[in-house]
């Protein structure tokens, strides 16, 4: 119990830190999506997996290279998710939410069915980028310089955006927005045009998401789905109510899915629900929720 | 006085359907049509949109399957005890998920619902990735002899029309009457007294068990259950299914159950058979643009506009 391999150990965190980095750039365009729509875009998966895709697929046709690509694929997928929003869900902006939850669930069946007839379900492989390839031997471990990149880029990015939203004028917009539409349409602001470049930030956040997963997991149709559901675990636990939360509740759990990993490994496809379960009973709003 | 008679008819057609249409195929139909019925309880009367069905389908045919295989008791006892233990499961997510609402609540059904597929996928007993084959449909109350397809037919049908029978009392029952109650204004209700978390808890049991027995009877008829039935697809086939049939229409969802299975039965044999899941996502965004109210619901519509 106590012999710890800390070799296995550091190798499982930064394996659950770099989880943690896709749930939290995940979690937080769901957060940020949610906190003027109010609604859970459920094709975010489909759109983190369409980012790789077209990572892949801007390399091996057209040659773009992963740096541009790190540029090039969030607008693409933003610009996808600008159309979505424009064209399919703000004609019923004013129904249920929960039509908007279905009609990007019914979104996410038809990306994710597209791109599996096209390309299979197996796994496509994305090579590293020449300049991150090796890594350095660390004391305790060795680290891969690509995935000290992933690290390092996701945090930045995510506490970027948390820095734009939180201490910016934009940002204050975009909370204002969120608090009272009709005062801010009222003040001359146009609101709908927040939403709409709102959304599609919200998703570029998946495409970029996208990007960097491509050279460490195998890009492939069903990707998506499969962290999607884990994410949403992930934002009930942390709750909506916190762009930061949603950030560290993302970067911890997959922590503490990397602690499973190396501990317990036979729980660690479902240590995040259960932890959903916990907070569930404690806490119901979630770690960093408002509402009551 | 209409209705009865609608229901008579219905049922008479159902009664001699096998003469014209494959007895498994109808069984299929009605098993999907029950299981799309308990789900619309909860999002049609009580407004809560689960998105983690899938979980009592195939937990009711995971136990159903096992006791068939395992023990020698007679099908209506294991589909019993499957519904039980589907029951079982949904008392369990209801707690959990009635703490939250809306798009909450939906997420956590869905969670809760991959918990239970991922333990389904590593729990010995169901087999994994092979599922659980060659179910025995068995003799049911020792005397009808399953393995028949016809038999068997109105076996299920006998099911359906229990189960049908069962929401619509409870339905139409002062509980049920609470339950819509809550769906149109859920402080209001709160503010009259109710303790508005059970009535959803007890709504939420009810559907689970409801589409546990769907699962557990489908088990049978297939004599097969597999991880499909737990996966998150089955879950928004449910939710499509109750949609294109109508939501908080009583009969709507069997009508979407039975387009949605026609369709796929149709499309799996012909070489659209790849495009199935993006038809689906198709059928999904037009029916959530411009056809909310469903089959159903667009027929009542019609009737108050133009015959009253």
């Amino acid at each position: 119990m106590f012999d710890i391999n800390l070799f296995g150990l550091f190798g499982q965190l930064l394996v659950g830190l770099i989880n943690g980095s896709f749930y939290a750039l995940l979690s937080l365009g769901l957060a940020i999506i949610f906190g003027l729509l109010k609604i859970i875009n459920f094709a975010q998966g489909a759109l983190y997996m369409l980012g790789a895709f077209i990572a892949f697929l801007a390399l091996e046709y057209l040659g773009i290279n992963y740096w541009a690509a790190l540029i090039i694929v969030p607008i693409t997928v933003g610009l996808v998710g600008i159309m979505m929003e424009r064209f399919l869900i703000r004609p019923i902006a004013n129904e249920d939410h929960l039509y908007s939850l279905l009609l990007t669930f019914g979104l996410a069946l038809i990306i994710q069915g597209a791109f599996t007839h096209m390309f299979g379900s197996s796994g496509l492989s994305y090579a590293i980028p020449e300049e991150l390839k090796g890594g350095n031997r660390l004391p305790f471990m060795y680290l891969p310089n690509y995935r000290a990149w992933i690290i390092v880029a996701s945090v930045l990015v995510c506490f970027g955006t948390w820095y734009m939203i939180e201490k910016t004028k934009l940002g204050a917009y975009l909370r204002a927005g969120t608090e009272n539409p009709q005062l801010m349409q009222a003040f001359g602001i146009n609101v709908p045009l927040i939403v709409t470049l709102t959304f599609g930030f919200g998703v570029a956040l998946a495409g970029f998401a996208g990007v960097m997963a491509a050279p460490v997991y195998s890009v492939s149709p069903d990707m998506g789905s499969n962290i999607l559901i884990v994410v949403f675990a992930i934002v009930v636990i942390g709750g909506m109510g916190s762009i930061g939360g949603s950030i560290l509740t993302g970067l911890g759990m997959g922590v503490v899915e990397g602690l499973t990993k190396y501990f317990y490994p036979e729980a660690s496809t479902t240590v995040i629900f259960l932890v959903m379960v916990i907070v569930l009973l404690l806490k119901p709003a979630g770690l960093f929720g408002k509402e009551a | 006085m209409n209705n009865l008679k609608l229901n008579i008819f219905l049922l008479a057609l159902a009664l001699l359907a096998p003469a014209v249409l494959y007895p498994v195929f109808l069984a299929k139909v009605l098993c999907f049509a029950l299981f799309a019925c308990a789900f619309n309880l909860l999002l049609g009367f009580v407004g809560l949109l689960s998105f983690g069905h899938a979980a009592f389908l195939g937990t009711g045919g995971y136990i159903t399957g096992y006791l068939m295989i395992n023990s020698g008791l007679t099908p209506e006892i294991a589909i019993l005890l499957g519904t039980l233990a589907g029951a079982a499961l949904g008392a369990i997510f209801g707690k959990l998920a009635v703490k939250r609402e809306g798009i909450y609540f939906a997420m956590v059904t869905l969670a809760l619902a991959q918990l239970v597929f991922f333990i389904y996928l590593q729990a010995p007993f169901t087999n994994g990735e092979d599922g659980m084959q060659g179910v025995p449909r068995g003799h049911a109350f020792g005397a009808l002899d399953l393995s028949d397809n016809l038999v068997m037919y109105y076996f299920v049908l006998a099911i359906f029309v229990f189960g049908y029978w069962l929401i619509n009392r409870t339905v139409h029952s002062p509980f049920g009457q609470i339950l819509k109650a809550i769906r149109d204004n859920e402080d209001r209700a709160t503010s009259l007294g109710y303790d508005v978390n059970r009535y959803k808890w007890i709504a939420f049991v009810i559907s689970a068990a409801l589409a546990a027995l769907a699962g557990s009877t489908k088990t049978l008829v297939f004599q097969l259950a597999s991880l499909t039935d737990v996966h998150w697809h089955m879950s928004g086939e449910v939710i499509l299914m109750t949609l294109v049939g109508g939501v908080g229409t009583i009969f709507g969802p069997v009508l979407g159950a039975g387009f949605i299975v026609t369709m796929q039965n149709y499309l799996s044999g012909g070489e659209l058979g790849n495009y199935i899941h993006i038809i689906m996502g198709v059928v999904f965004v037009v029916c959530v643009l411009s056809f909310r109210s469903g089959i159903v619901g667009q027929l009542i519509k019609f009737k108050r506009n133009n015959f009253s």
